[in-house]
């Protein structure tokens, strides 16, 4: 990367100017008093069935998401296309699990997943369990963000060497700190929307103007190397790739929508409807989200990696420049700009509503729960808006200071760890049925484990599980998130009943009919 | 929030949901799909199989949300 790409940049600044002006301007957009906490953190819950499908699609399908598939595809091949079976199996979990979560949130003025297990199970210790979960699998998520937007600006050619190469990154951070503090959810409910169509567009347009270069479908298929096209045939006596694939895609769906941005997403929607709407429209991202993978593929076609004006980015973004030296090869500049755009934009969305879902936990579920218990709505928002700035400030200082894999680890961590909350959050809206402490147990069960097994299998997510060689020995590697939450599940099972008798009386501040309109 | 205003409603189970079922076996089964052939427009089968399921999905969620809408 010698040269900055003027005309690219140009329509980049042009693209965040608009959004930045859009950031500040929807503090006025269904205007509400930002001082109190709903408004601020849950946008009012005023976000109908359209905007629900921007903000939530923003949210869900992040910068990193857009970077990171297709840079896998271009790596390991046919693996990356785990996503898709992932993507199609989040919307019956959202759509049978999530209203009811709106319902119950919506009556009791609950703002956070960990709002709702305190109020249905009365256990402070069993909230913070999940409060903490939320918080930890939050954070590198925000810094990896940043990823998508760093390799984007090396893309458009700006230096970024040294200390004043950060110097975007932090520029757009403070803008993205701005007006998340001044206009709360609003601000990438808004942004969201412009995202989402640059979003789109650029998807289709490689997906059509490359196949057309190359010659069709056929050609590009034909370029990827064999071993790459599908997943590898397990061998004897092991449940081999199919069984990674499956667990990855199981695992990865069951634990997205425990995430505190997912559900900060969800219940700022107008009714439980528009979630259950959303479910059948959101798949639109996932059709997207199918065809960056397959622009992986395009990327090992066209050969970006062995063009040497793209050597310099390689080096230094790895795969994850796959998709940039690929726009950058095959549109007019001011199209790459409207691009990069697009996911630089992308980053800042879910950065802002990740940061927003931290600073609530952390207000009400920490601060409000162990330090100030009556804070007036002023504090109390005052507060949130506090915590997201720091928790933005950390993310950029980790990404600049620390270096970039142990985000990337962490990141693979916190789906382990945020799958835990199963238990107490998914299931708790459907039945009050476990014991809290037993939950506890399980959490804790579930989170030990998965770290473990995360160290064990060297910073990986999917663990060599295997039947001792005397039982035969077959193996069954797979996503470690799965394999654990199984098992707190099963202590929870086993322990609910123990505890039961020797405990005190259930306490569950809500009703069953809570839980419907 | 008054109760009496019932929007749309459902309940806590329906028949209808059982069809969700349907989108999980479609494509939690690699073996079944790890194919190159049949391809369509020179793709794969593995990978335009994985794409229809997206928008059978879609379809069977919106049936499901208009069978169960009172």
């Amino acid at each position: 990367m010698t040269e900055i790409n003027w005309t690219a940049l140009i329509v980049f600044v042009v693209l965040f100017g608009f959004i930045t002006w859009l950031g500040f301007a929807a503090a006025h957009w269904r205007k509400g008093d930002l001082d109190q906490l709903h408004e601020w953190g849950l946008g009012g819950r005023r976000f109908g069935t359209l905007i629900t499908w921007f903000l939530v699609g923003g949210d869900l399908y992040t910068a990193y998401t857009f970077i990171a598939v297709p840079a896998l595809a271009f790596g390991a091949g046919a693996i990356a296309f785990f996503a898709v079976p992932y993507t199609i199996m989040i919307y019956p979990i959202l759509f049978l699990a999530f209203p009811r979560l709106w319902y119950v949130c919506h009556k009791h003025s609950y703002i956070t997943a960990a709002d709702f297990v305190r109020g249905r199970f009365g256990n402070r210790w069993l909230a913070l369990a999940v409060t903490i979960t939320g918080i930890v699998a939050t954070m590198p998520y925000i810094a990896l963000q940043l990823v998508g937007l760093q390799v984007v600006i090396g893309g458009l050619g700006v230096p970024s060497t040294g200390y004043t190469g950060d110097l975007p990154l932090v520029i757009a951070f403070i803008i993205l700190a701005a007006f998340t503090y001044s206009s709360g959810l609003r601000a990438p409910a808004s942004i969201a929307i412009v995202k989402d169509i640059l979003i789109y567009i650029t998807a289709f347009a490689a997906v059509i103007v490359v196949p057309i270069q190359l010659g069709g479908f056929g050609k590009i298929f034909a370029a990827v190397p064999p071993a790459k096209l599908l997943l590898a045939v397990p061998g004897p006596n092991t449940t081999g790739a199919y069984g990674i694939y499956a667990t990855l895609a199981l695992g990865s769906a069951l634990a997205l929508f425990l995430y505190p941005h997912s559900i900060t997403g969800i219940l700022s929607a107008s009714s439980g409807g528009a979630i259950r709407r959303n479910a059948a429209m959101l798949p639109g991202y996932s059709f997207m989200l199918g065809l960056l993978a397959l622009v992986g593929f395009f990327a090992i076609a066209v050969g970006v990696g062995g063009l040497p004006e793209y050597a310099a980015g390689f080096k230094q973004f790895g795969n994850n420049f796959a998709v940039p030296a690929l726009f950058l090869h095959t549109f007019p500049s001011w199209f790459v700009g409207v691009a990069f755009a697009a996911v630089g934009i992308g980053a800042l969305v879910p950065a802002a509503i990740m940061s927003i879902a931290a600073a609530n936990l952390y207000t009400r579920n920490i601060h409000r729960e162990f330090i100030n218990r009556n804070p007036t709505d002023r504090e109390e928002a005052q507060m949130a808006k506090w915590v997201s700035l720091i928790v933005k400030f950390g993310a950029l200082a980790f990404i600049v200071f620390v270096p970039q894999q142990y985000a990337i680890y962490l990141q693979l961590l916190g789906g382990i760890l945020i799958i835990q909350t199963l238990p107490s959050v998914m299931l708790g809206v459907y039945t009050r049925w476990f014991n809290d402490w037993a939950l506890l147990v399980g959490w804790a069960a579930g989170t030990a484990l998965g770290t473990s097994m995360f160290i064990a299998a060297n910073m990986t997510p999917n663990y060599p599980l295997a039947l001792p060689a005397a039982l035969g020995g077959f193996a069954f590697p797979g996503y470690s998130a799965l394999y654990t939450v199984a098992l707190n599940l099963i202590i929870a099972i086993v322990l609910t009943p123990l505890f039961n008798m020797m405990g005190a009386a259930r306490v569950d501040a809500t009703v069953a009919s809570d839980y419907r309109p | 929030m008054d109760q009496q205003t019932r929007r749309s409603g459902w309940s806590w189970w329906s028949w209808w949901y059982l069809l969700f079922i349907v989108q999980f076996i479609g494509v939690l089964w690699p073996p079944w799909y790890n194919s190159i052939e049949p391809s369509w427009a020179g793709i794969p089968f593995f990978y335009w199989y994985q794409m229809l399921w997206v928008i059978i999905g879609a379809i069977l969620t919106a049936i499901i949300y208009f069978a169960t809408e009172e």
